[in-house]
């Protein structure tokens, strides 16, 4: 069995992923490496520990900020923002 | 909504899976609680159940002693034995015990439960160990563990050309998981050297188990012909705005780089950075159990022969008591759970042979893969050490000099380093050494200072709130 394709939006613009995803895989799987910018710096930032435990990969899910994307699972509609 | 059980257990990793088992088998009634949404933690974590049921366990090792344990976790369930709270991190366990949850990912919006148990057994595992270096805060570069994982969770790769660096047996899976799934590994590069583990190979003997899962991985790199480079180091991950290549260096035997063997690894996706682990600490120090220094370095929780801490009641099983091992892991988490289950039963008991000898191997393999003593010498004044809060090498060494700050919690106040939202995880280990100054490994305390965090996990003022 194949998981079902599903759309999100990344900053406005749709991407495919794959149900089950999380939501640092489906960027990476797309090339985006980065979606976050530092406070002080400005430097970009994506996944790092890859399991909830450095805060690298924020995102904004569903208006809900601060969530990690290494964790939080795709689904369909569901809207992604980079902070 | 609270939940009353004689034994609470968290973390469904290979330790607690097994303690709850064993603990509910033995006839108590257990509460599991872990931030992960299905039973496995780091080791048997596998694709989402909801979209494969049927996990094959591709790519896993001791798969069958997890579909063992599972099939016996989910019976215990039915049978009313186990309550299982998937999807929450416990952010505080009070002493008596009681522990607040809160859930790991609000979207998905696990409801919080407090759970109250006599005895508790704490198997929150631990996370890959790091040392900076210029460049590793460009994106492209993860935790080597951060690669598995993703390919684990989600059957896919998050590049396509990598190099794996760090030291220890663990940077083999990770390289043979990446070439297995289709990805291209430039280079494992190894900072220590094969014959480190002569001295230890009658260590070795006692677990045999390992031979063959080595063996297995020479296969594996033989087959994609993966260069496995030791006494190597990655000195700076090249790059602008993110992970492009990486410059590499030969070491002598402390780890110094030397002169005329740097070498450039070019159009480089992901570098995965690996130098151990450390133990997730947290609520075993908030609850006051003894720490010490294990064999590499890392802060340890002391236990006695049935894995009880120094404070009776609480339980440790797996990387909390030292790295050793997802086979280790299951049987202290076995003995934790039956002797949380039969606290006072007064029969002395004798610490399982296989404990032993596990640990005994786990030494040898610390011993063989060190930190690297000059680490601090591939460091820039700007290379980031604290990635949260961007504090520099420069910023903790002017701190430990001008003024004399030398333990994290003095770092922390003059720098920031370790305040940020990770609170010191990632970059605790490194900023202790800085502290200690070059060429010196943290002490004990340092460490303990280090995963001593009011909050395992960031919580909301409502949460915070809501308790008396
Ligand atoms: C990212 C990563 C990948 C790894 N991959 C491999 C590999 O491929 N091969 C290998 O040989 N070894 C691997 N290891 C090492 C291996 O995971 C350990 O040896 C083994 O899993 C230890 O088992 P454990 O039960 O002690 O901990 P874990 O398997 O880490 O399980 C701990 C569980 O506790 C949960 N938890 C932690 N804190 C809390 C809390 N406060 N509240 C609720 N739940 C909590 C975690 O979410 C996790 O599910 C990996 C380690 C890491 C960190
Ligand atoms: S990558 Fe570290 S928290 Fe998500």
């Amino acid at each position: 069995m194949n998981p079902q394709p599903v759309t999100i939006t990344f900053d406005g613009r749709p991407l495919t992923a794959t149900a089950g995803q999380s939501v640092g895989a489906a960027l990476a799987s797309q090339g985006i490496t980065a979606w976050r910018s530092t406070r002080k710096g400005g430097k970009p930032r994506g996944l790092f520990c890859g399991i909830g435990v450095c805060f690298d990969c924020l995102v904004t899910v569903d208006g809900e900020t601060n969530q990690r994307a290494c964790l939080v699972e795709v689904c369909e509609g569901m809207e992604v923002e980079g902070s | 909504m609270s939940v009353t059980v004689d034994v609470a257990v968290v973390g469904a990793g290979p330790a607690g899976l097994a303690a709850a088992v064993a603990a509910a088998e033995a006839g108590a009634r257990v509460a599991v609680v872990d931030a992960g949404n299905q039973p496995g933690g780091q080791f048997w974590r596998h694709a989402p159940e909801t979209v494969r049921p049927e996990p094959d366990g591709h790519g896993h090792h001791g798969w069958s002693t997890y579909l063992d344990l599972r099939a016996r976790f989910d019976a215990a369930q039915r049978a009313g034995r186990i309550t299982y709270l998937p999807g929450l991190q416990v952010w505080m366990a009070e002493p008596g015990f009681t522990l607040h949850t809160t859930a790991a990912v609000a979207p998905a919006g696990a409801v919080p439960v407090a759970v109250t148990a006599d005895r508790l057994v704490l198997c929150p595992g631990g996370y890959d160990r790091q040392l900076p270096v210029p460049g590793w805060d460009l994106p492209g570069v993860m935790a080597a563990g951060g690669i598995q994982a993703f390919i684990k969770a989600n059957g896919a790769l998050p590049g396509k050309r990598f190099i794996i660096a760090g030291t220890g047996p663990f940077l083999l899976p990770v390289a043979a998981g990446i070439a297995e799934a289709g990805g291209e590994v430039l280079a494992v590069l190894e900072s220590s050297s094969p014959s480190a583990w002569l001295p230890h190979l009658r260590a070795a003997s006692g677990v045999p188990g390992k031979a063959l899962e080595g063996a297995e991985y020479a296969a594996v790199f033989a087959r994609h012909r993966i260069p496995y480079r030791t006494r190597s180091i990655v000195t700076e991950v090249l790059g602008s705005g993110r992970a492009e290549g990486v410059r590499t260096a030969r070491v002598d035997a402390d780890g110094r780089a030397r002169p005329g063997t740097g070498r450039v690894y070019a159009d480089v996706d992901v570098v995965g950075f690996g130098w151990g682990f450390t133990p997730q600490l947290e609520l075993p120090v908030s609850l006051g159990v003894d720490t010490r220094l294990d064999a590499d370095g890392s802060l340890v929780g002391v236990v006695d022969e049935r894995q009880q801490s120094s404070v009776p009641g609480v339980y440790l099983a797996g990387e909390v008591t030292g790295v050793g091992g997802a086979a280790l892991a299951v049987l202290e988490g076995l003995a934790a759970g039956a002797a949380a289950a039969r606290p006072d039963s007064g029969v002395p008991v004798k610490q399982p042979a296989a404990i032993v000898r596990h640990r005994r191997f786990a030494q040898a393999m610390h011993q063989a893969h060190p930190v690297p003593a000059a680490w601090q010498d591939w460091l820039t004044p700007d290379t980031t050490v604290c990635r949260c809060e961007e504090v520099t090498a420069g910023d903790i060494t002017e701190a430990r000099e001008e003024l004399g700050a030398r333990d994290v919690r003095s770092l922390k106040s003059f720098t920031r380093a370790g305040m940020g939202w990770c609170q010191g995880r990632v970059c605790g280990f490194a900023a202790a050494c800085l502290g200690a100054g070059p060429g010196e490994a943290p002490d004990a305390g340092s460490l303990a200072a280090s995963a001593k965090r009011p909050l395992a996990a960031p919580v909301g003022i409502g949460e915070l709130a809501a308790l008396d």
